[in-house]
């Protein structure tokens, strides 16, 4: 009860979900080998293709490595702000 | 019959493979089943006193892998438990007195006497982790929650399955229920969720282990101990029996009370 009342008056994540929050991001990059800079440089990439042939923007752009089980997912959600040729 | 060989790893020290080994052979020697537990950490030989036995050596794995003894005499066997046996790691030489095959050697000859091999694997990722899941049918990955522990859990199971050794089933030792319900420690289902294996069973912390051990006598024959208890059942889902899972919130509550009531509590 003690810890209920702690978790609803206290907007700090308890320790265990911390551990669970950091050891989720470790073992995606141990499991990959894919370091979150690297992700951030693959994503870069990304855009630079696909902007050769659709308008998009980046800051809507999101790009997450998820798990399913013992298998890691790339998954990539790119809102298409329109066609390149609109632009001119 | 041929025996199962089943080894046990962790990745990272300290987490409790030599107690698992001990205490799971232990307790499949209680169920009638004739077993061999074999210390692969060359050099640094510790089943041996975690079984109280020795004082009872006299030729140890390496002698028997460069044939200075029969197999059968490098097996010492247990005082308190009939069909336990240990054959314990050399304390004098390193982790290169045995290769991989040596050990697929040396369980396909205990295969045909007995019925389960448990090898207690080194820690680490190197060569003798390697002698030690070379002749494995099953791997059992021991794990604390703990984030050292999980990660280093992830890495050894990545290898286990490179190595073609199946998915092993996971361990989780040194569960603290009371530390759980605060939401300060990982709870089961957290690492099982993280690990992504199958979970062969929990065994909660426990004073008495420690206790057990100071004594050379496997927790597992103390059935008042919850970790004892963690292990038989444990012992009972490898021959195959479908076991719940230990309810450790009301085991430690209604333990605790009972022994406090009589004086003998922690």
């Amino acid at each position: 009860m003690d810890n209920f009342i702690n978790r609803i008056f206290s907007k700090e994540p308890s320790s265990a979900d911390k551990a669970k929050d950091r050891l989720r991001l470790v073992l995606i990059n141990d499991r990959t080998d894919l370091s979150a800079a690297a992700l951030e440089n693959l994503k870069d990439d990304l855009l630079e293709v696909l902007s050769r042939y659709i308008h998009i923007d980046p800051k809507s752009m999101r790009i997450d490595i998820t798990q399913e089980g013992r298998q890691q997912r790339l998954i990539a959600d790119i809102p298409i702000s329109g066609p390149i040729s609109r632009k001119y | 019959m041929s025996a199962k060989v089943i080894t046990i790893t962790s990745g990272k020290g300290g987490v409790g493979k030599t107690t698992a080994t001990a205490n799971i052979g232990a307790a499949l020697a209680t169920m009638g089943q004739r077993v061999a537990c074999i210390d692969a950490d060359i050099g640094l030989r510790n089943l041996d006193v975690v079984l109280g036995l020795e004082n009872r050596i006299v030729y140890d794995l390496v002698d028997a892998v460069e044939g200075r003894c029969r197999l059968s005499q490098a097996m010492i066997k247990d005082k308190h438990i009939p069909d336990l046996y240990l054959i314990p790691s050399a304390q004098t030489r390193d982790k290169t007195a045995v290769s991989p095959s040596d050990m697929i050697r040396i369980c396909d000859e205990l295969r045909p006497d007995l019925d389960w091999v448990i090898v207690d694997s080194p820690a680490g990722i190197e060569r003798g982790f390697k002698n030690a899941i070379a002749p494995a049918d099953e791997v059992i990955v021991i794990t604390n929650p703990e984030v050292s522990a999980v990660r280093d859990a992830d890495r050894i199971i990545g290898i286990v399955e490179a190595e073609e050794k199946g998915t092993p089933k996971l361990l989780i030792n040194r569960l603290n229920p009371e530390m759980v319900k605060q939401n300060n420690m990982l709870s089961a289902d957290d690492v099982v969720d993280l690990l992504a294996i199958h979970l062969l069973g929990i065994v909660p912390e426990d004073k008495a282990v420690l206790i057990s051990t100071n004594q050379g006598t496997p927790i597992t024959l103390d059935n008042k101990s919850l970790a004892g208890q963690a292990y038989q059942n444990i012992a009972r889902r490898l021959m195959g029996e479908e076991i719940p899972l230990l309810d450790l919130d009301k085991g430690s509550g209604f333990f605790n009370r009972i022994s406090s009531v009589f004086g003998s509590g922690d």
